[in-house]
């Protein structure tokens, strides 16, 4: 996948992955591994860049006797996933658009 | 290896950077060991889990822009005794002009990469340049009547054209190369910045 594409889908995977309810570094990656690879280094980047755009707020909380950094969405956090779910709709609508003679041909073949 | 040894590792590995990235990136990397152990890996387990120490350095290291490396140096320097300022400044016509000129040779070095590659992609395009003219006029001289060496025009277009293909593949191919070798001298000199903190 192309690297520009794929580095906003994670941010946005990121921000999804804490927009329930506050996580931690390692909740994060477990929920979104299921669906797209995320090393611990490229998390790491990740929120801090999402830190500095406001997108998320940081707070540290003690767990098992130990720190624990915890991550909470903003309001321009989930105004930017909603920006997402916009701008796919329009990627998908674009999709279809490109794909349309080949799901006119798998038609074809089948009736 | 376990968690001391890998946040050991993992700090040498960054040594050079500002202490405050180092620190942050050490505990981290240490929650994230922590929160494995807590479901039940070992130790071990939890470091191998994380991936080659190695990679990862590299990757933290081509994350940060090679300005700020370079800017928290200059603020480190900014501590030195004032005698070592003012041999500094005092030498500076002798160690300026030897790192100016050596700056500069890399810089040619680098330059004369792309130049090569420039040149390269100027004789594909006159290749294919030459085809289309070699065409035309070929076409042009044997309607005029002139057959043999219409003929002998349009094989040397045919020539070129091939000659152009085949560089055309040449260039590119170089080109990829230089754009990594670009990205490897960034990461070297980083290297470089980074190790002379450590010595």
């Amino acid at each position: 996948m192309d690297i520009q594409l794929k580095r906003g889908l994670l941010d946005v995977c990121v921000l999804a992955a804490i927009k329930n309810e506050d996580s931690y570094g390692y909740k994060i990656i477990k929920d979104v591994k299921p669906y797209v690879e995320l090393s611990e280094s490229t998390l790491y980047t990740i929120l801090k860049r999402l830190e500095r755009a406001n997108m998320l707020s940081v707070h540290t909380a003690e767990h098992e006797g130990r720190l624990r950094k915890y991550y909470h969405i903003t309001s321009a956090g989930l105004n930017r996933i909603e920006e997402f779910k916009n701008e796919w709709k329009e990627m998908l609508s674009i999709y279809k658009f490109i794909t349309k003679e080949d799901i006119q041909n798998e038609q074809t073949r089948v009736s | 290896m376990n968690k001391q040894e890998f946040l050991e590792k993992l700090k040498n590995g960054l040594c050079g950077l500002p202490s405050q990235d180092i620190d942050e990136r050490l505990s981290f990397y240490s929650e994230m060991i922590d929160d494995r152990v807590e479901e039940g890996l070992t130790e071990e387990d939890a470091v191998a889990e994380l991936g080659n120490i190695e990679e990862i350095t590299s990757q933290i290291l081509n994350d940060i822009p090679l300005t700020k490396i370079i800017k928290d140096k200059m603020k480190k320097k900014i501590d030195l005794p004032i005698w070592v300022i003012v041999l500094i400044i005092i030498g500076s016509p002798i160690w300026a002009s030897i790192l100016g000129s050596l700056l500069s040779a890399v810089i040619s070095i680098y330059i004369s990469f792309w130049v090569c590659i420039i040149s390269l992609w100027a004789v594909t395009i006159a290749l294919g340049a030459s085809t289309f003219a070699l065409l035309v006029c070929g076409i042009i001289t044997i309607i005029k009547g002139n057959v043999l060496s219409g003929i002998v025009m349009l094989s040397v277009a045919c020539i070129a054209s091939g000659l152009s293909i085949f560089f055309d593949y040449g260039c590119k191919w170089a080109s990829k190369g230089i754009v990594l070798l670009t990205k490897k001298i960034g990461l070297w000199i980083k290297k470089l910045f980074i190790k002379r903190e450590d010595a």
